[in-house]
């Protein structure tokens, strides 16, 4: 079953999502919005994988042969400056975005075969990560004219 | 006078029963002995030293300032004034900057206007040719008036173009002004003091008004000492004045205070206190709400918060019996920790029992300083004036007509740039022109080493309207003398939309101007044109300019478009909206309750509380508020920077009675500054004893950001927290440890209203050495209990 290699995906998605938050909000502490609430979201993730860990066990760690290796790299680093901020925020928005897609991948599978806990969870998940998303679009937003247009 | 007034902080009971009419009682100070017959005029004013707006007269002799006297019919004071209005205008007379001064070779020079002007006119050409208009940016303050803010609100948004404009109101009422647009629609006050009159309980959530407006307190005090006095219940780490008189006093940890409001909304939801049927008519969001504060259990509150849960289900008990209730809400709120989620939770409160709208049942989203809501409806807090829409381009269109500008012209494609992330760009450079006016950010903005950094820097130039030498004047690059109160015309806005009309009683001193005519030359010498070619703005005079603002506020809840310098003159101050169908003002809003929030007609969309991530246009279209208040509900999360072994304490900062803002003019006022010269510490027995700190000793308060020496008072604070003034700088400092509160606090802000969280950093006190007696705090402060 395909829905192992989708939990795996979703597990690995969060805690790279999760490592480039904290990276993130270590390299941007002189915003300290960003240092605060990206520290949050950091915490959130590693909460999702929590939730995430016992079903994956149920579903058992083995995962079918995947058509193509399905990853996303994480933020290598932190860039300076007011572009700098805006371009890591950016990774951070490509990065939630593909882990919001999974959860709901996930989320029609787990419809699929009947698990109402799986369903709960990933309902929690889809929702903090669209959270995390409608703030980075906001942060983005305010940030793009001085860093784009001023420097 | 007779009385001692410094002493005697709320003046002479005149007690009232409910739903009667406060008496009156006329509070007058002239100098030198002087007496009614000596003076040659009085010309109608109201105080501008905190947002209650006391209506008074000013005593000019031979064109001078000889005192004040409060307008008996004025509908705020009925006639009382406080200390700090009897004797605060004296600082005006002293140290006055009279002359405009340039920064050349690392040195302050006087010069002229004519100089000066031309520095910062070359300066601003040059930068908007070479970056456009980003590259400027305006920080204002709470204390111009409505002519001023937005006259420098057409030139920032219609003349140049920058979103970067905010006021130090971002440092007091910003969560004022976001709880209310995020519940109701809008900004605007509900409540009316005269709600106070009929009120059977009253709510203090973080709000010392016996101190901050002293005159208000002196009306609830008339109401406790009449006959069926109202319940009060305070929440307050301290135990101020109003906690003394409170039936419950929740001492409530700093950084819990969502986690008490939630505790209080679950309360009153399982006891069945609920206006079903008003929630379902006039409200939205009401499961979530539930579902959100459902774990909110006394005992788990009790732990959070360490208040007991027995005075926790009494204060709701309070609220769930009560027929008319008013809450006043300040920067114990607004200053701390989810301040906009928690002060939402006060409207939430209020609207599960249907508390608003009629006589008695109001809510005080208060205001700090006297024009603070002034700088929020004409825009020059960033906003787009008249409480208007950035997102809504139907509201932008608005504008742009009666500007007579390209709506592309105005900064509306994202929210408007906050106070802090306005320094944040000037740090980088990004902002090369930085203009302050009436406000002296080296004492009030947060984390001041860093202030100083930014503002000292060479690649922005500093340009500010100043009165006073003070911390920020000595950084800047320009400094054009100001004309203050009294010494020109313009109107006001006080907490409960009452509007005031100050005349000019006295010329400014030297070649002071006033700020609306500052910004009018610079906006001359810029020759800043509308489309048809007409000059921006297209006044010169007060009158105009309030004119110019009664057409911008037409059709939007800050109506004053049936109102006039002529209808001002002589009243006893008019109530927003004042249109045509409403021409003596209006006492109460929200009396039919329909709220602001229809997607045409709100000021915003609204946020989350927890993030500040927008909500969309189609979200809130797909939600269907249509004119139901917004129920919007957040879980607690822990404070950052929590106190650990190496700093264990957390920091409250604060107004006291006898000062306001950065003493500028209270510090100069002689008997203000003698009731309380110098600061202080406040800490609990509890936490001074095994420091073998005593009560007067030298002490050391330090954070992670810096550190003041202050006297120790040790008071009635709960134990586990410190709190220090924030009114005293350092510009006469020498080699003397700062006293500055603002030395120690830290640049952090709440997601939505983007207001500092001046309260609640870890701190740590050592004793430095014994003083020569007790701290100079003025009686009026808490002492331990007994004491
Ligand atoms: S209460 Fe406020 S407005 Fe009234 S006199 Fe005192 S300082 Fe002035």
């Amino acid at each position: 079953m395909h829905l192992t290699t989708y939990l795996g995906l979703a597990d690995t998605g969060e805690q790279t999502l999760a490592d480039s938050f904290r990276q993130v909000s270590s390299g941007h502490g002189d915003e300290p919005d960003v240092r605060e609430l990206t520290e949050r979201f950091a915490d959130q993730c590693d909460e999702h994988r929590r939730l995430l860990a016992p079903l994956t066990e149920r579903y058992g760690e083995h995962a079918e042969e995947e058509p193509e290796r399905l990853h996303a790299e994480g933020l290598p680093g932190t860039r300076s400056g007011g572009v700098g901020l805006l371009r890591d925020l950016h990774d951070l928005y490509l990065l939630a975005s593909y882990l919001d897609i999974a959860w709901t991948m996930v989320g029609q599978a787990a419809r699929a075969v009947r698990d109402q806990e799986l369903v709960d969870v990933v309902s929690t998940c889809e929702q903090d990560v669209q959270g995390q998303l409608a703030w980075l679009r906001t942060r983005m937003k305010a940030a793009a004219p001085q860093a784009l247009v001023v420097g | 006078m007779t009385a001692d007034r410094i002493a005697d902080v709320w003046g002479t009971r005149t007690p009232m029963g409910p739903g009667a009419p406060w008496p009156q009682r006329v509070d007058q100070h002239l100098v030198d002995g002087l007496t009614d017959q000596d003076v040659d005029r009085w010309v109608q004013s109201a105080c501008v030293l905190c947002s209650n707006g006391c209506g008074l007269d000013i005593a000019v002799r031979d064109d001078r300032m000889v005192g004040v006297r409060g307008r008996a019919d004025d509908r705020v004071s009925h006639g009382r004034l406080g200390p700090k209005g009897l004797f605060g205008w004296q600082g005006q007379s002293r140290d006055r900057l009279l002359r405009p001064m340039v920064r050349r070779h690392g040195k302050l020079e006087e010069t002229t206007w004519e100089d000066a002007m031309g520095v910062v006119v070359s300066r601003s050409r040059e930068l908007l040719e070479s970056r456009g208009p980003l590259s400027h940016a305006f920080y204002t303050s709470g204390q111009l008036m409505i002519e001023e803010y937005y006259t420098l609100a057409v030139i920032g948004k219609a003349g140049l173009g920058t979103p970067h404009m905010d006021g130090n109101t971002r440092l007091c009422t910003a969560t004022a002004a976001a709880a209310l647009k995020e519940t109701f629609g809008t900004d605007g006050q509900p409540g009316s003091y005269t709600d106070l009159d009929h009120a059977d309980a009253v709510f203090h959530y973080g709000h010392n008004v016996a101190e901050t407006q002293t005159v208000l307190w002196a009306r609830m005090l008339d109401r406790l000492e009449g006959s069926d006095p109202p319940r009060h219940v305070c929440v307050d780490p301290r135990r101020t004045a109003v906690a003394q008189r409170s039936d419950v006093h929740l001492a409530v940890r700093p950084g819990t205070n969502l986690a008490l409001m939630n505790g209080l909304l679950r309360e009153v939801i399982h006891r069945g206190w609920v206006d079903e049927e008003y929630v379902a008519a006039h409200t939205r969001g009401f499961d979530e709400l539930v579902a959100t504060v459902e774990p909110y259990t006394p005992s788990h509150v009790a732990d959070i918060c360490r208040v007991s849960a027995r005075d926790l289900e009494a204060a709701a008990e309070i609220f769930g019996t009560s027929e008319r209730i008013v809450s006043t809400v300040l920067q114990g709120f607004y200053q701390s920790h989810q301040a906009t989620a928690a002060s939402c939770q006060v409207n939430n409160l209020h609207l599960l029992r249907g508390m608003l709208g009629r006589p008695g049942a109001g809510i005080l989203q208060m205001n700090g300083q006297p024009t603070a809501q002034n700088n929020r409806e004409t825009g020059v807090d960033g906003d787009l004036s008249g409480f208007r829409n950035w997102e809504n381009e139907s509201h932008v269109r608005e504008l742009a007509e009666l500007w007579d500008v390209d709506p592309m012209k105005i900064p509306h494609w994202a929210p408007p740039t906050h106070a802090m992330q306005i320094m944040r760009y000037v740090e980088q450079g990004s902002i090369g022109l930085l203009w302050v006016a009436g406000t002296n950010p080296a004492v009030s903005l947060p984390d001041l080493e860093r202030v100083r950094r930014i503002l000292s820097s060479d690649s922005v130039l500093v340009v500010v309207n100043e009165s006073f030498p003070n911390e920020t004047t000595e950084l800047a690059d320009v400094v054009l003398p100001a004309a203050l109160w009294g010494e020109k015309t313009g109107t006001f806005t006080n907490v409960d939309r009452t509007v005031h009309l100050s005349e000019q009683a006295v010329r400014p001193p030297g070649e002071a101007r006033s700020d609306l005519d500052i910004w009018v030359d610079y906006a001359r010498r810029m020759d800043l044109r509308d489309r048809s070619g007409r000059p921006i703005p297209r006044w010169e005079t007060p009158e105009d300019a309030f004119d110019g603002w009664r057409d911008c506020s037409r059709g939007r809840p800050c109506d004053y478009s049936g109102m006039s310098y002529e209808l001002l003159r002589g009243s006893p101050g008019i109530q927003w909206p004042c249109t045509e169908d409403a021409p003596t003002g209006t006492e109460r809003i929200y009396t039919d309750h329909v709220f602001n929030t229809q997607d045409d007609y709100c000021e915003t969309y609204g946020h989350d509380l927890l993030t500040g991530a927008s909500t969309t246009p189609e979200q809130h279209r797909a939600a269907r508020f249509d004119g139901r208040a917004r129920l919007k509900a957040a879980e607690w999360t822990p404070a950052p920077d929590a106190p650990d072994e190496d700093y264990p304490l957390r920091l409250g900062t604060g107004r006291t009675v006898y000062h306001f803002h950065t003493r500028t003019k209270t510090g100069r006022a002689p008997e203000l500054d003698a009731a309380a010269p110098e600061a202080w510490v406040e800490i609990s027995p509890e936490d001074a004893e095994p420091l073998g700190v005593a009560e007067g000793d030298i002490v050391r308060v330090e954070s992670r950001r810096g550190a003041i020496e202050v006297p120790a008072r040790i008071a009635g604070v709960r134990p586990g927290a410190v709190f220090v003034p924030f009114h005293y700088g350092d510009v006469d400092k020498g080699d003397r440890p700062s006293r500055a509160a603002n030395e120690l606090t830290m640049s952090v802000w709440d997601p939505v209203s983007k207001q500092p969280a001046f309260k609640g950093g870890a701190v740590r006190v050592t004793r430095v050495r014994a003083g020569d007696g007790p701290a100079p705090a003025p009686p009026t402060t808490p002492s331990p209990e007994g004491a």
